[in-house]
């Protein structure tokens, strides 16, 4: 038997920053890719012996089983108030919260501006993908104009259910704000892109520029009803228009970074 | 160290810097507002953390974040803020963290008013929170007790990763005493098995109240119980005031103990054998001791600046062992001593009887027509 | 022994200030004491008004209904807790700033015109020092001399230039109680 995987043509591999267990998200579901992109910058800054995650309440409220980092579960929406806690009495960690769109934009909207305000150290990864998951697909702060859910059955109808909130064009007005930017997780450029996001912000915070969000586009193919594949084409069709890509806020620190 | 003139609440938080505070979080309500103001000067000049939070709600779970590094940290607020905190309560209690909370009372319910109040008795001793879990909560009525309850306060948070509460009321927050603050402790940050700081060369560490597995939130569920029938063992605190030959016992706690003392003293002038039995620890509740009393005295009389909120307390210890009596008085109104003498005359003169309802008694008797 | 004492005023009259340094002179002496503020949106330039206790054993209530004295520095002031001094007891009056006398004659009351011996010595913030020095020339619980040592003592440094005028107006104001006094 010769050995397939040698360090020569070994391409692909479990990050290290991984722990073992399989993940409990739906087929389809970009939480693992955002999950792994995460644990794949820890790998390169080597910082997961510092980290201390935030987990939400939401489908990634067991992120903790995934990332081979301290972790602590914060109450739904409380995440950026409990990683305030840890940054400021222990400044030298790497403190960063994973959030969906109802623990941020919604119940946790006020912590969440207000950790953005102060400029805490933090780093934030907010998973926009329009619904709530894991509550069985109800409407979201973020679910678009007219779209069906299981509390807004005929559509979110704008005139009594009002229009989606975007968060990181909001964040981006804050002074405290470093750096604050929309990616998507629907194909392998927008991925490539999200992850050297996903590490300008934790490379914010070592350097103490500031608040850090990478807000990131993601699918919900339970929730939304369609097909993995299905999921990927509606986010590129319907969510990019609503949420567009881009840079919100890149202080002229973080501008200055060489990531 | 000498004594000096304090005002309650800056009392409260220096002594809270000399044990050894390494993180608080507030936001403002009155009348508890010097702890914070204190706070703000006092921790960024010695390199502590210090946050005005957004809210309650933010502020009990930076709180909750900062204990999860095993940092000796605290917050600070008043009953309406307090109720906006009881969700972090429960999950600080959930994840079974130490950390110390000052709950300055004011009148109510809803907005109710800035005067002093003991109406957060039920929501802190009796958990406002979801969930089984007990606060150790000590009810200082002075500023000198408050303050060498605060290092305690943090001991035995720490001791029994428990939440421990300080409940005072408005008048002790705000009145002046003299005090002898306690020498300035250094900072010691604690090797916690159980602190998520970062997994350098060792293991990672998850901190959190979620058990999806019934069965294992069962077993923390009993756990903590367990605990807090040891706490129940060894941390009941009170004082006795004349109570050796009392054929009358007062119960009060914080300042309406306090304001009971004199009613007491002025009925012992008037040669009413009567004692003042106070609690310190409201949580765990001195049980034993007021069954014990209950059993050698001729009626006893329970004092407080809510409806009755510690009387159920006192009633399941006492059953039918003495008559009981009581007098309240509400929405930030505090008793004066000869309003309380007033009842403990009207009590040596009629001695009540066992039986019947205190609370509705006392009801009766505040709604009366006025003479 | 103890003795409980009423201070009542405008925000800005420096009553709060007053109580403190009787409460000052207490502790000093060794005794113990208590001081308690009314506190909140009254103070906002509204009435102010604080109790001070002072006794040789452990204080019960720090708040009493009918205070041994009381000493007023406006007419609200003295229209509500006139009719509250204990039977027997002292009322201070600030003469400057009000238009009738007291009306109770069970209670020893001294009419000082603290706001215009203020003025004499040279600053009128110092009525608050004439009212505790008549409060003193009819209390046997502190001297003049122990309240001039609290002030000493307890005032911050940038404030201790103004020591000698504020041991003028407690002199002045005990004497006048004084003269008042002998003069009933």
């Amino acid at each position: 038997m010769s050995t397939v995987v040698t360090p020569e043509n070994l391409v692909y591999s479990r990050p290290a920053a991984f722990t073992d267990t399989p993940t409990h998200y739906c087929p389809g579901c970009t939480h693992g890719t955002a999950h792994r992109l995460i644990a794949e910058v820890f790998d390169e800054m080597k910082i997961a012996d510092r980290v201390i995650g935030v987990a939400p309440v939401g489908c990634a409220v067991f992120a903790y089983n995934y990332m081979d980092t301290d972790f602590v579960e914060a109450a739904h929406g409380r995440a950026p108030a409990m990683a305030t806690g840890i940054k400021r009495v222990l400044p030298d960690r790497i403190v960063f919260t994973y959030q969906g769109d109802g623990d941020l934009a919604s119940i946790g909207m006020g912590e969440i501006v207000h950790a953005a305000a102060r400029g805490e150290n933090i780093s934030v990864i907010f998973i926009n993908n329009a619904i709530y998951g894991m509550t069985g697909g109800q409407m979201a702060p973020t679910t678009l104009p007219g779209m069906k859910t299981t509390s807004s059955p005929s559509g979110r109808d704008v005139e009594l259910q009002g229009y989606p909130i975007r968060m990181a064009e909001m964040l981006a007005t804050l002074e405290g704000a470093g750096y604050v930017v929309r990616r998507s997780l629907h194909d392998p450029k927008n991925i490539r892109l999200s992850k050297k996001a996903i590490r300008t912000a934790f490379e914010t915070q070592l350097r103490g520029l500031g608040f850090s969000m990478v807000e990131l586009l993601s699918t919900c193919s339970t929730g939304w009803g369609v097909s993995p594949v299905e999921s990927l084409d509606w986010l590129e069709q319907h969510m990019i228009p609503a949420f567009p890509l881009g840079d919100y806020k890149i202080a002229p620190s973080v501008a200055a970074l060489k990531v | 160290m000498p004594r000096e003139l304090w005002k309650g609440n800056e009392a409260i938080a220096e002594a809270a810097v000399r044990a050894g505070l390494e993180g608080y979080f507030g936001y403002p309500i009155t009348p508890q507002n010097e702890i914070l103001e204190w706070l703000s000067q006092r921790m960024p000049e010695l390199g502590r953390a210090f946050v005005q939070a957004e809210s309650e709600l933010g502020a009990i779970n930076m709180v909750y974040g900062a204990a999860c590094t095993g940092a000796r940290v605290m917050t600070s607020s008043s009953s309406p803020g307090i109720s906006l905190m009881q969700e972090g309560i429960s999950y600080i209690a959930g994840t079974e963290l130490p950390v110390v909370l000052i709950d300055v009372m004011r009148g109510g319910p809803g907005l109710g008013n800035i005067a002093p109040s003991q109406g957060d008795y039920s929501q802190i001793v009796h958990g406002g929170g979801h969930g089984d879990y007990h606060p150790i909560v000590l009810a200082p009525a002075s500023i000198q007790e408050a303050v060498d309850l605060v290092p305690l306060a943090f001991d035995l948070a720490e001791k029994y990763l428990n939440i421990a509460v300080i409940l005072i009321d408005g008048s002790i927050g705000q009145m002046m005493e003299p005090v002898e603050l306690p020498e300035m402790r250094p900072v010691v940050r604690k090797d916690y098995p159980w602190a998520t700081n970062g997994a350098l060369g060792r293991k990672r560490r998850v901190l959190s109240s979620i058990y999806l597995e019934v069965s294992i939130e069962e077993e923390v569920n009993l756990r903590l119980l367990k605990r807090w029938e040891e706490i129940q063992q060894n941390e009941v605190r009170f004082k006795e005031y004349y109570l050796d030959d009392a054929e009358i016992a007062v119960i009060g706690f914080g300042t309406s103990g306090r304001i009971a003392l004199s009613a007491v003293r002025a009925a012992r002038a008037q040669g009413i054998k009567i004692g003042l039995f106070r609690p310190i620890s409201v949580s765990p509740f001195p049980a034993r001791q007021i069954a014990e009393l209950a059993g050698r005295v001729k009626s006893m009389l329970v004092v407080e600046m809510n409806a009755g909120q510690m009387l159920k307390d006192v009633q399941l210890a006492v059953g039918n062992r003495a008559p009981l009596e009581f007098y309240g008085r509400l929405g930030g109104v505090v008793p004066f001593p000869d309003e309380i003498l007033g009842e403990i005359q009207r009590i040596a003169k009629e001695p009540p009887s066992l039986g019947g309802n205190p609370a509705q008694r006392w009801l009766a008797r505040m709604t009366a027509p006025k003479k | 022994m103890q003795t409980e004492i009423l201070f009542a005023g405008f925000g800005g009259q420096g009553v709060m200030f007053a109580g403190q340094v009787l409460a000052y002179a207490a502790m000093d002496k060794g005794k113990q004491v208590t001081w308690m503020p009314s506190y909140g949106p009254e103070m906002r330039g509204g009435t102010a008004n604080c109790i001070v206790v002072i006794a040789d054993e452990e204080i019960g209530s720090p708040l009493v209904q009918n205070p041994p004295a009381a000493v007023v520095m406006n007419l609200p002031s003295l229209d509500k807790y006139e009719p509250l001094v204990k039977s027997g007891g002292v009322l201070i009056v600030n003469a400057s700033m009000v238009d009738r006398t007291a009306q109770r004659d069970d209670i020893t009351t001294i009419l000082i015109p603290a706001n215009d011996i203020a003025e004499e010595i040279g600053d009128k913030r110092l009525a608050n020092m004439i009212a505790i020095g008549a409060l003193l020339g009819c209390l046997d619980i502190l001297t003049v001399k122990d309240l001039a040592a609290a002030l000493e003592a307890h005032m911050p440094g940038r404030h201790k230039h103004l020591l000698p005028k504020n041991f003028e107006a407690l002199r002045k104001g005990a004497e006048h109680a004084k003269k008042q006094r002998s003069n009933q």
